[in-house]
């Protein structure tokens, strides 16, 4: 059976990345748009590591490590955020957060 | 066999994704979210990167997803969103739109780039005689400690900063604390 092509992997993380993109456009409860932002660190790891084999060179998967830990960071920070401003309020979407409009 | 697998591991992914933004509840996207990692793993132990699939399934379904899972149980918002109700005029519509336009600019950008690709082949040279087994660690290693050590130790800077800054936020102010 034939091997599947870095092409196809490829258009599958563009796939996973597009779900994510419309993920944070639709959904306004910002722990799911978070979700969704991993959803897209995930599709650029996907093609990272598949490029990495493609081009026969391991910087890619060295630049996936960074990645992950980047994203944990940005995660304990951005729920960090999240908890401290949900802290007094009933309901959870990205609209209530509306102090600074003018 | 390749081609099931990733088949199947590609199916997990997307099905994972799509439950993600659909779900209702907090608790079952997150859960989705899990299903789409396994995903992700799978084709990085396709890919032949055995160390960043067992990191992916450690820190991103382990501590990551149990993060998201614990901020929605501290919040208290697992119960269901109303989904039917579109808060602003055409935003799924015109969401729908961009994504699909998005969508089409990535698969040209990746067809145009795919005769590039077509020039270099071959693989990364992880069979298990090139190093005794561990061939994929031992490269990884060479290139994180070895080219890219500055920057491994500055994102030891980037967590402790990370940490620092969140213990800060959960913080409860004493009274009269500025």
């Amino acid at each position: 059976m034939a091997e599947p092509t870095t092409l196809s992997y490829l258009i599958v993380a563009a796939l996973l990345f597009v779900i994510g993109t419309v993920g944070v456009m639709v959904r306004r409860n910002p722990l799911i748009m978070f979700m969704c932002i991993e959803l897209m660190l995930n599709a650029v790891n996907l093609s990272f590591v598949a490029l990495a084999r493609e081009l026969t060179d391991i910087d890619g998967q060295s630049i996936v490590f960074f990645v992950l830990v980047v994203a944990a960071a940005e995660v304990v920070v951005g729920l960090g955020i999240i908890v401290a401003i949900m802290r007094n309020r009933s309901s959870l979407t990205a609209d209530d957060m509306a102090e600074l409009k003018g | 066999m390749e081609l099931v697998v990733f088949v199947l591991a590609s199916a997990m992914m997307l099905i994972g994704a799509v439950g993600v933004i659909t779900r209702s509840n907090p608790v079952h996207a997150a859960l989705s979210l899990v299903l789409t990692l396994f995903g992700v793993a799978v084709h990085f132990v396709a890919l032949e990167a055995y160390f960043l699939a067992a990191v992916q399934i450690i820190v991103y379904a382990g501590a990551i997803v149990v993060l998201f899972l614990f901020v929605i149980m501290l919040l208290g918002v697992d119960k269901a969103e109303n989904l039917s109700a579109e808060p602003l005029v055409a935003q799924r519509w015109l969401a729908g739109v961009a994504g699909l336009g998005l969508l089409g600019l990535l698969v040209v950008a990746v067809a145009r780039g795919a005769d590039v690709l077509a020039t270099r082949a071959g693989g990364l040279d992880t069979s298990a005689e090139a190093a005794g087994g561990d061939a994929n660690i031992q490269q990884l290693a060479r290139s994180v400690f070895g080219d890219y050590v500055v920057a491994f130790e500055l994102t030891s800077v980037l967590l402790v900063v990370a940490v620092v800054g969140t213990v800060m936020l959960a913080r409860r102010r004493a009274a009269g604390d500025a």
